[in-house]
Formats: structure tokens, C-alpha cells, sequence
């Protein structure tokens, strides 16, 4: 089975400070650390399964500024056998809508049986990228899939809904899926995967290459124009209760103390 | 006139909350721009809540045909493909839920309509269409406008607008389409629904809850909050990760694709507060959240907030706890 796995290299913010830029259209991207989106990481980790029980390769491909490499690289090392890179001045400010194309005119001509990528990017969760691409490819598809089995030429997937409840459906293939966290669990690189991947190859490709036009990506090409981040106004401000931890935890037990709860 | 369309969400014989939520907001947009209002609803045998719908919709447009019994965005495709090429309608909205986000992007780029998915706000402004997102985890709001069009879609993030009933009574008109579907769609098939395996724990009759999020670092740490959970009389509860990492069982999930619950005390520890889980939990009597980090967006849901490393206050708390606890009973 050949498998196409889209990748996003993306920052971590969880835990990072964010600031808005000085154009106010985007965030302060030095400082951050960027990794592979946390989606795409199952979406790598269940084509990597499914060539080893299978057969076949895992191409990975991203569109992304050369910073993207070291994602790909820990695709590499996990078991992908090919990566390639979209790199273009002119992508940049390319929405969703934008990705999709340029990964569209990169795949088209390629062979493949499933396509994977994530059930949404960390960065923008547009959640878009992914069913927009099996559109142009003319190919059936699946969103936010849990279990994908096989059986004579069709897959057999499980998609998650609301509360706990999944549904299954059966996919003819060629298709696409978008990958749903806690599908599989990802596993770690070994140093030895890690030298192996880092003499493999990645292929990088411009506009040019894969036969787009400068008005057809970037904002031009989006459906999607940012005007300007701000920080959410709150719902409700917590009041912080402040001191040492001691204190805070006496602070934790009145408060739980007058309500009752204690 | 202008038209908004509405998609109208069902399963299993129920409207779904972000029907009326999308409704309420679609005609506070129709009457601003002095557009008509007209809920899509495609099924089988659902006479019945398209009657409901008339209550909330100036018009409902209905298709029915066995082909929709069951959620099918590819059957979806093709009903609302002809209907918005023949009615051209300004603005379609389309819940951001599972159903949405395996029909509305793939819809939009066969229609080429421009899209704005999550939305939680939206709107026409002057010539523009712009709506409002949020990036990065609910840290950031991102103010965007959609590419020039005759036409516009949406999909909007659950629980982002309150379901309100009309202030004035609607009798809407019900009008009957028939199917444009031909033949079966067959490189798409719903098989089944997958019940969730039967729980052991129901969190959400628990009176307590400690819910642990990625911040708790590690598996083995699980039982120092299990303690603090026990010591308050209380469960424990966790965001997804720690579901899809196999460290608590799915039972424990709060949140959008786990359980909704409304305890008397809700600590999330390491939680940041993605919107998918506070929609699980925002209804909490008390709200207390332990995180690191000062601008987590969970303390905008919360009521008492603490900045600081949860490793450092659990233990204490648990003590203080445990001390007032035997005081209590000598
Ligand atoms: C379709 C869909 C459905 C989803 N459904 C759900 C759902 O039902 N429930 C759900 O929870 N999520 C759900 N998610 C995932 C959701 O978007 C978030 O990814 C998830 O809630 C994040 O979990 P978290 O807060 O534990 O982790 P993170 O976002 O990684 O946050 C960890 C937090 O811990 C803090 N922290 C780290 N170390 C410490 C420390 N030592 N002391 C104190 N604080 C610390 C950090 O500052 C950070 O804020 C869903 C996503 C999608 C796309
Ligand atoms: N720049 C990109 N390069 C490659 N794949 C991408 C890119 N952006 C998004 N994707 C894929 O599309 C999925 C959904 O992204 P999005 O639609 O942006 O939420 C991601 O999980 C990736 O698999």
C-alpha cells in the first residue's frame, strides 16, 4: 500500500508565551519551539503501521519554509520512506483553502492508495486542508477516523462524533482520512533512526514546479484573509489566589471549607 | 431577496443544540441585513422536526429521501450542491461538529465558496464577510474577512451563541423538495454507530471532580492526584490526551468527544482549556485551576485561579486536607 502522510510543522504554545507581531497578523514566531503537529504525529504513526503490516512506502509532505525539515526528518527516522518539501516565496499567506491546492498539484500525478493527514492543524484548527484535498483529488474521504481496517479493496473506518459515540462507514481507495489523536500511539525515534534519516534525501519543490500560478496561492489564492490577532476577552476572570504553596493550598481550603464541599 | 441557509443537524430522530444556536444567530443576521431566513433539512421520515424547525425558521426546506437516513456528507454534497447552485443563497451555515467538518469543506471547494471554519462570530460589515476564529489553543483571536463572493460559508464552533426561542412566535413554511439524488452513493457507506464501551465510573455523577490535563507530565504521577481526588471525596477526570496517551480509560474524559459534566467542584490541574473541554466542564458550580502558565485560557472559565507548578501545590493541598479531615472526626 502507498501512503501520503501531510505534515505541518507547527509551534508548541501550550505552554509558550505568546506575543502578537508588529504587522498584528500573526505571532512572534523566535522563541518557540516548532515540532510536527500533534495529529499529523498519529497520522505518520498509522501509515508507518499499515506499510509494516502491508507493505508498500510513506511519502511525507509538507508545504513549509525550510525550517520544516526537521519535521520531515523525524518522519524519516519513524519509518517514512520519502519526504518532500513545498517551499515558495509566493505560499506564504496561504490559508487552508491555499494548502490544499499546492498540495493537490503536488500529489496529483503521484501513486498512492490513502492519503492521511491530520484531523486539524494546532495553529490555525481550520480542519480544512485534508477533505478540501480529496475534493480536488476526486477521492472519497473520511474525517477525525479513530481505526481504519481493511477488507477486499475497501477500508473500513471507525469516525468519531460528539460524547464518546463513533460511527463506522466503509471508504472505497483510493481515499483520504483525517486522523484523530489516541488512534495509535506514536512511537519514539531511536538515535540510530534518527542518523539513518538524517542521510536520506528531501525533495523540495517551488511553484514552478508543480505547475501553479502566483494567483492561485498565498493570500491571493485563499479563501481566508487575517486582519488582526487579540488576546480573547474572558468570560469569566478567575480571581488568583496568591503566596506560597502552603498558602495557597490554606487559601483552596477555606475557600472549599465555606462552600461546604470539605 | 438575499437568503441564509441554515443546516438543520440531526441524528438518530434529534435536532442537535447547534441547530437552534446557528438559528438564533442566522436571524439576528437576516434581520440586520433584511435577508430571508430558510433551515435546510435532509433525512428520512423527519416531517416531524421539520415541523419543529417551522417554530424557528421563516422557511424550511425539506428533503427527504431514504438515501439520507443516516449522515452521509457525500449524499449531503450532492442535495446541497443543487440547492445552493439553484437558490444562490448570500450565507450557508453548517455546525462545526463532526458532521460539518466532513461536509462543509469539501462542499465549499466543489461550490468554490470561501469558507471560514470554527467560527465563533461572524458577520456581513459594509461590502465585506468577516468572522472571528480563535488560533493556537483559544490563546489567540484572529479577526479574518473571506475572499470576495456572491456567496459565503461557515461552519460555527458548538456553544459559541446561546439558543434563543423568536421573541415574536414564527409559523414558518415548510416546502418540500424532491430528492436530486439519483442512485446510490456507493464509494461511501455508513455501516453503524459505535456505542462507547460501557464505563466503570460515571464522573458525571460525581459531586467532585480533580481533572488532570498533559500537565501532569507522566502516568506515574497519576496517583498523587488520585489521592487528592480520594481525599476530597471525589473522581477523577481528565482531558483527552491523557485518554489517547492510555492513562485513565475514556470514561474519565471531559469534554466535546467525551462527557459533560456539572460537579460542585471542578480542580483542573495542567489543563490549559482548549474549548473542547471547557464546553465539558464550564457549568461546574466551582471551578478552581492550577497552571503554570498565567495566560491559559482555562482561567477565563474558572473561578479561583492559581499560577503555579501543580507538583507543588497537590501534595500541600492533600495534607491540609487529610489534617482538617481527622480533626474533624477525633
Ligand atoms: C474534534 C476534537 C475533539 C476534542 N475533544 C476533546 C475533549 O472531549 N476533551 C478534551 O479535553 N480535549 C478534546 N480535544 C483536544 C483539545 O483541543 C486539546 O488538545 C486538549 O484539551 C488539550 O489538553 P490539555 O489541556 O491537557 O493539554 P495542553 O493543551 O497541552 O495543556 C497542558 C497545560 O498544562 C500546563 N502545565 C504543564 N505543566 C504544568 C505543571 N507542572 N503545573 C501546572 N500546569 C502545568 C501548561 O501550562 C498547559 O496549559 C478535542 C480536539 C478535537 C480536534
Ligand atoms: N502546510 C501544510 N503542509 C502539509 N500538510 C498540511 C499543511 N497544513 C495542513 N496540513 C495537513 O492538513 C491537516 C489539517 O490542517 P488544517 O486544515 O490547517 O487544520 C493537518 O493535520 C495536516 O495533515
Amino acid at each position: 500500500m502507498d501512503i501520503i502522510v501531510c505534515v505541518k510543522h507547527v509551534p508548541e504554545t501550550a505552554e509558550a508565551e505568546l506575543k502578537i507581531d508588529a504587522t498584528g497578523k500573526g505571532i512572534e514566531k523566535s522563541g518557540l519551539v516548532f515540532d510536527i503537529n500533534e495529529w499529523d504525529d498519529y497520522a505518520l504513526e498509522e501509515a508507518v503501521r499499515i506499510k509494516e503490516k502491508f507493505g508498500g512506502t510513506v511519502t511525507a509532505i509538507t508545504v513549509g519554509s525550510e525550517d520544516s525539515d526537521s519535521t520531515l526528518r523525524k518522519c524519516l527516522a519513524r519509518g517514512a520512506d520519502k519526504a518532500i518539501r513545498l517551499t515558495d516565496p509566493k505560499f506564504a499567506g496561504s490559508d487552508a483553502y491555499a494548502t490544499a491546492k499546492i498540495l493537490y498539484n503536488a500529489i496529483k500525478n503521484m501513486r498512492f492508495d490513502i492519503i492521511l493527514t491530520g484531523a486539524q492543524a494546532g495553529d490555525d484548527g481550520s480542519a480544512v486542508v485534508g477533505p478540501v484535498l480529496a475534493e480536488f483529488l476526486k477521492i472519497p474521504h473520511a474525517t477525525m477516523v479513530k481505526k481504519i481496517e481493511f477488507a477486499d479493496g475497501k477500508a473500513i473506518v471507525n469516525r468519531e462524533l460528539e460524547g464518546g459515540l463513533e460511527e463506522r462507514l466503509e471508504v472505497k481507495l483510493p481515499a483520504l482520512f483525517t486522523i484523530q489523536t489516541g488512534i495509535n500511539e506514536p512511537r519514539y525515534v531511536s538515535i540510530m533512526g534518527i542518523r539513518k534519516a538524517m542521510q536520506k534525501e528531501i525533495k523540495v519543490m517551488g511553484l514552478a514546479d508543480i505547475g501553479l500560478g502566483e494567483n492561485e496561492v498565498g493570500e491571493a489564492g485563499s479563501w481566508l484573509t487575517i486582519e488582526r490577532l487579540y488576546v480573547p476577552p474572558v468570560e469569566k476572570q478567575a480571581e488568583f489566589l496568591t503566596g506560597s504553596p502552603d498558602e495557597i493550598a490554606s487559601k483552596i481550603v477555606e475557600i472549599l471549607k465555606s462552600k461546604g464541599l470539605i | 431577496m438575499a437568503e441564509i441557509f441554515v443546516l438543520a443537524e440531526h441524528r438518530q430522530g434529534q435536532l442537535r443544540d447547534i441547530t437552534f444556536e446557528m438559528l438564533t444567530k442566522a436571524r439576528e443576521i437576516a434581520e440586520k441585513t433584511n435577508a430571508g431566513l430558510t433551515t435546510v433539512l435532509l433525512g428520512k421520515n423527519v416531517r416531524e422536526l421539520a415541523k419543529t424547525l417551522a417554530e424557528y425558521s421563516p422557511k424550511v426546506l425539506l428533503v427527504e429521501d431514504g438515501k439520507l437516513e443516516n449522515f452521509n456528507s457525500e449524499a449531503y454534497q450532492k442535495v446541497l450542491s443543487h440547492l445552493i447552485t439553484q437558490r444562490k443563497p448570500v450565507l450557508t451555515i453548517i455546525g462545526h461538529t463532526s458532521y460539518g467538518v466532513e461536509l462543509a469543506p469539501r462542499l465549499a471547494a466543489a461550490l468554490n465558496v470561501p469558507l471560514a471554519t470554527d467560527c465563533i462570530d461572524f458577520g456581513f460589515e459594509g461590502e465585506a464577510f468577516t468572522v472571528t476564529r480563535q488560533m493556537y489553543g483559544g490563546k489567540v483571536n484572529a479577526k479574518a474577512v473571506l475572499r470576495k463572493s456572491e456567496s459565503y460559508m461557515v461552519t460555527v464552533r458548538q456553544a459559541a451563541f446561546q439558543a434563543q426561542k423568536p421573541s415574536v412566535p414564527i409559523n414558518g413554511q415548510i416546502e418540500e423538495i424532491p430528492s436530486p439524488l439519483t442512485e446510490e452513493i456507493t464509494s461511501k457507506r455508513f455501516l453503524e454507530y459505535v456505542l462507547p464501551p460501557p464505563g466503570g465510573v460515571d464522573i458525571t455523577a460525581a459531586d467532585v471532580l480533580v481533572g488532570i490535563g498533559r500537565g501532569i507530565k507522566d502516568q506515574s504521577n497519576i496517583p498523587m492526584v488520585e489521592e487528592l481526588a480520594k481525599s476530597l471525596g471525589g473522581v477523577l477526570a481528565c482531558s483527552r490526551p491523557i485518554v489517547d496517551k492510555g492513562w485513565l480509560p475514556s470514561d474519565r474524559q471531559v469534554g466535546t468527544s467525551g462527557k459533560t459534566v456539572k460537579p460542585k467542584l471542578y480542580l483542573a490541574l495542567g489543563i490549559s482549556g482548549a474549548f473542547q473541554h471547557v464546553l465539558g466542564m464550564k457549568n461546574s458550580d466551582l471551578i478552581i485551576a492550577v497552571n503554570k502558565d498565567p495566560k491559559a485560557p482555562i482561567f477565563s472559565f474558572s473561578d479561583y485561579g492559581v499560577v503555579e507548578d501543580l507538583f507543588k501545590i497537590v501534595p500541600v493541598l492533600k495534607n491540609k486536607i487529610n489534617e482538617l479531615k481527622a480533626q474533624k472526626s477525633s
